[in-house]
């Protein structure tokens, strides 16, 4: 290995070289130099304002359905593009109900897989086997999921709400709320699994010699020790599933209406974007939904600042 | 006392049976997805479904080759725009290690990573859309490059870091410009680091049919025009699937199986590589 590292330290040195040999002008390089400098600083600030220039676009357009409806926008339940009147509160509903759901049913599907790949089994075939499958999970795109929602959850559920004597829609919210379960987990575990194999040796080591078993263990130190990295991978899978759109739009049945049951149809915030932005005419109805966007946009980005402050501070300690 | 260390060892073979059963449940879904669109895809994939254009219902040997096609422009396209920007990025965050810049630099390239797909293809829409008036293969790959950006700046920064300081050292005791450092020593040596960012990030952007609705729109003929629709392979698996006809159910699982034998060969590549050739200093 030290010979081998000795050989990429030379070669990558020699290139250099070379770079002398082709411009020798001191003065050129200065200039280079200070373009170089400021090019990529200059990309680097553009990024910022591309960042800052989406919350200004999205504000902007949104400026004529606040003025038309104000607060009420967020109250109001009517979504009528024939006479203007716009209130979000159906799809406000639809996607916190649908992403709280998931959210719920996640949370001991993804801890388990922390703790497996994090305590249990941090080596071997097992643990590379789960690892690997829960990358790929967050690898498959959404549109696959939602296809595969429409065609093998769908069928299932509507032959269950057969059974419980419910009208047999099989799309719906719930069914919403399984495939997104599906889709957060490897948000949530990679995150937990992380958290926890940082927990100090030292730490599980003197639980261990006070005899306690492995849950005891568990139990008493590693997760009130990786709590908030824990709290932070859930947050961030939160933040997935409040802005998923394409595997919602296709199992949630899209009905502009609050939701009065959870096994009936709904609308999300993203999946009435991505239903209807196309397809609105008249600077109302494209404002509204475009405030339907900055919210999520908002909300998503606090959802990034606070799981990246507690990962910080994780860091840190 | 006995019988306490007895129910403590039974909640700890308890807890351990919990945690490894929904470990385990949770692979489920994996082997469930992949053993469908495997098995259902396999039989509509000939080399016709490769080569044809969709056809409208009822006729037979309706294929994917516009949407094959299109997803190549796109990711071309989002290639070209966000390669250059996200490695001189991620180049100057390595540099400027502690700078304010690089603080909100980092902040953004998180908060990009977490925006929903959705609101992307909606900024697509009013910022090119609208300026171009009509849906194009561009505005779609700009805004799958601004999906692209993060991955590639963070993996860049991240190879960079690993990198010995010792090298730029020995590079600039040799007289050798800061920017002929950088380009010729630093970057060639993080190459293969690169390389894999550069792979997860088409594999993020390939999947992508969200931002894709309201700015490349979509297309039913082959078409290599920049400034016109395209189709791509995601949304092509979205007009089939969500259509009420029963052939074209059959043509979705063909492109769903194209579709992620595509993303997850990327994703597998790009990860056995980085293991492979993790920077060894």
């Amino acid at each position: 290995m030290q010979a081998d590292s000795l050989a990429i330290d030379n070669s990558a040195v020699y290139s250099g070289v070379k770079a002398v040999s082709e411009v020798k002008n001191i003065k050129k390089f200065r200039i280079y130099d200070f373009f170089f400098k400021k090019t990529i600083g200059l990309f680097a600030i553009l990024f910022v304002i591309l960042l800052l220039g989406i919350f200004i676009t999205l504000l902007l357009r949104s400026i004529p359905s606040i003025q038309a409806f104000g607060l009420s926008y967020y109250t109001t339940t009517t979504w009528n593009p024939v006479e203007n009147q716009f209130g979000s509160l159906p799809f406000l509903t639809g996607t916190i109900v649908t992403s709280f759901i998931a959210l719920i049913i996640t949370i001991p599907f993804s801890l388990s897989i922390s703790l497996f790949l994090g305590e249990y089994f941090r080596k071997g075939f097992f643990s590379n086997f789960l690892r690997n499958a829960v990358e790929l999970m967050g690898g498959i795109p959404s549109v696959i999921y939602g296809f595969w929602g429409l065609f093998f959850l769908v069928p299932i559920m509507r032959s269950f709400e057969e059974k419980m004597g419910m009208p047999p829609l099989g799309i719906g919210i719930f069914t919403t709320s399984l495939l997104l379960f599906i889709m957060i987990i490897p948000y949530s575990a990679s995150l937990g699994r992380e958290v926890i194999t940082m927990v100090p040796q030292n730490l599980k080591e003197g639980a261990l010699a006070l005899g306690a078993t492995k849950f005891e263990l568990i139990k008493s130190v590693i997760v009130p020790y990786a709590r908030s990295g824990i709290f932070a991978g859930i947050l961030l899978a939160l933040g997935r599933a409040l802005g998923e759109t394409m595997a919602v739009t296709m199992v949630i049945g899209n009905k502009n209406a609050l939701p009065t049951s959870l096994f009936g149809p709904a609308n999300t915030m993203a999946s009435v974007i991505a239903n209807e932005f196309t397809e609105a005419v008249g600077d109302v109805y494209l404002s509204s939904l475009v405030q339907i966007a900055l919210l999520l946009f908002v909300v998503t980005t606090v959802i990034s600042i606070i799981g990246k402050q507690i990962i910080n501070r994780f860091g840190k300690v | 006392m006995k019988s306490n260390i007895k129910i403590r060892k039974f909640k700890n073979a308890l807890f351990k049976t919990l945690i490894f059963t929904f470990a385990i449940l949770s692979c489920v879904p994996l082997v469930l997805i992949l053993y469908n669109i495997v098995q259902e895809g396999i039989s509509s994939l000939n080399i016709n479904f490769l080569l044809n254009l969709p056809k409208p219902v009822g006729e037979t040997g309706g294929g994917i080759s516009n949407a094959l096609v299109g997803t190549l422009i796109l990711i071309i396209i989002s290639s070209v725009i966000s390669i250059p920007l996200g490695v001189g990025i991620g180049v100057y965050l390595n540099e400027n290690t502690k700078s304010k810049l690089s603080y909100y630099v980092r902040l953004s390239a998180d908060i990009l990573m977490g925006t929903p797909s959705v609101v992307i293809g909606m900024i697509g829409y009013l910022w090119v859309v609208k300026q171009l008036n009509t849906f194009s293969a561009l505005s779609g790959g700009i805004a799958l490059s601004i999906m692209m950006l993060p991955v590639i700046i963070s993996s860049t920064e991240e190879t960079l870091k690993l990198l010995p300081y010792s090298l730029k050292e020995s590079s600039f005791a040799l007289g050798i410009p800061y920017y002929a450092t950088v380009l010729k020593v630093v970057l060639p040596a993080g190459l293969n680091g690169i390389i894999t960012g550069v792979m997860l990030g088409v594999a993020r952007i390939a999947g992508e049919t969200a931002p894709l609705l309201f700015t490349a729109f979509g297309s039913p003929f082959m078409n290599f025009n920049i400034l016109k629709p395209v189709s791509s392979l995601p949304q092509q698996v979205f007009i089939y699937a969500t259509s009420p006809y029963k052939e074209w159910h059959a043509l979705a699982w063909g492109a769903a199986f194209v579709l992620i034998a595509f993303v997850l060969t990327l994703n597998i590549l790009a990860k056995t590589l980085s293991r492979r050739w993790k920077v060894q200093f």
